[in-house]
């Protein structure tokens, strides 16, 4: 090697996967239910069972969903974890907790941030309920949710967690 | 029920990889940042550009470098019509193997030429160099035909 230069060891050497992601149509209800501020999933001609996001089928039964749910604000916490470790480009400082919640009319759960919350008192079962971002700012994004917060209701035993009608536990 | 409008968004994934070159490729990077072409003889002579850290017949570890020749032969090569964003030219150009001077095996680069007739099998090329070497293997910027 005739300079007195370091020696290459490493390259960058990045992969970008560009992708024109389309919705399809049970999502692109549900995101265009979601732009009016409401929180909808699809049930099951067959098992009842009801799903949010929907994805336009039933997992179970290999059936085509077509009802729309209206579901509450409120859901349950399914499991949830609390994140330490920075994520690029993520602007929320750690640390704080991904859930997945249940809302209450659903039988399934999605994952959603949790805030206004003592991160070591979250716990499976905590009823809580949805923060939306002001009417201005919606638009077909899952984050017009801007997170869920505790509500001061009573734990949902671990067998209950998703099984809850709309009108939650009351109902 | 209305046909829904049709949702879609651009999204891009990034892998963001830096990868480690090994000590062989790493000393044929970093000649290539001073404007030098390495390869590496194996057991049985042949000279092996790109250089490999193992030898293809005997899996011996190999060491002995030999620099060749900035000039070679294209062995095969596949006119390219529509580059794609990916590609290291942004007009026509070919994919060429090319055997250059000194060197055993064929290196896979690009060529320019001004179209697909002024490119062929056995046609002489010239590496031109990139106006800033980093070493990578775009060092090479491209070769030309002689």
């Amino acid at each position: 090697m005739s300079e007195e230069q370091e020696v290459v060891t490493v390259v960058k050497a990045p992969v970008y996967l560009k992708y024109n992601f389309t919705a399809g149509a049970a999502p692109a209800r549900f995101l265009a239910q979601i732009k009016k501020g409401v929180l909808t999933g699809q049930r099951c001609p067959k098992c009842s069972a009801v799903y949010v996001p929907p994805r336009g089928s039933c997992g179970g039964c290999g059936v085509a969903t077509e009802e729309e749910v209206v579901l509450s604000n409120k859901a349950t916490v399914q499991s949830f974890t609390i994140v330490y470790i920075p994520i690029p480009n993520n602007p929320i400082q750690p640390p704080y907790i991904i859930a997945n919640v249940v809302p209450d009319g659903a039988n399934v759960s999605f994952i959603h941030l949790m805030s206004e919350c003592v991160n070591e008192d979250v716990h499976i079962g905590a009823r809580v309920e949805a923060v939306w971002k002001p009417k201005e700012e919606w638009a077909f994004a899952m984050d017009n949710i801007r997170y869920y917060r505790p509500i001061d209701e009573p734990n949902v035993p671990v067998d209950q967690i998703g099984k809850l009608p709309v009108t939650g536990l009351e109902g | 029920m209305s046909q829904p409008e049709v949702l879609n968004q651009a999204f891009e994934l990034g892998y963001t990889y830096t990868r480690s070159t090994g000590p062989v490729i790493g000393r044929f990077l970093t000649e290539l940042r001073n404007r030098n072409i390495v390869g590496i003889k194996a057991s049985d002579g042949r000279v092996v550009v790109p250089p490999m850290e193992y030898d293809p017949n005997t899996a011996e570890a190999l060491s002995e470098f030999v620099e060749v020749g900035q000039q070679g032969e294209i062995v095969s090569f596949a006119w390219v019509k529509e580059p794609r964003e990916a590609h290291p030219m942004d007009v026509p150009f070919a994919w060429a193997m090319i055997k250059l001077d000194g060197a055993d095996v064929p290196m896979i680069h690009c060529v320019a030429a001004v179209s697909e007739d002024a490119v062929a099998t056995g046609a002489r090329v010239q590496a031109v160099w990139a106006d800033e070497t980093i070493g990578y293997i775009t060092d090479i910027r491209c070769f030309e035909l002689v």
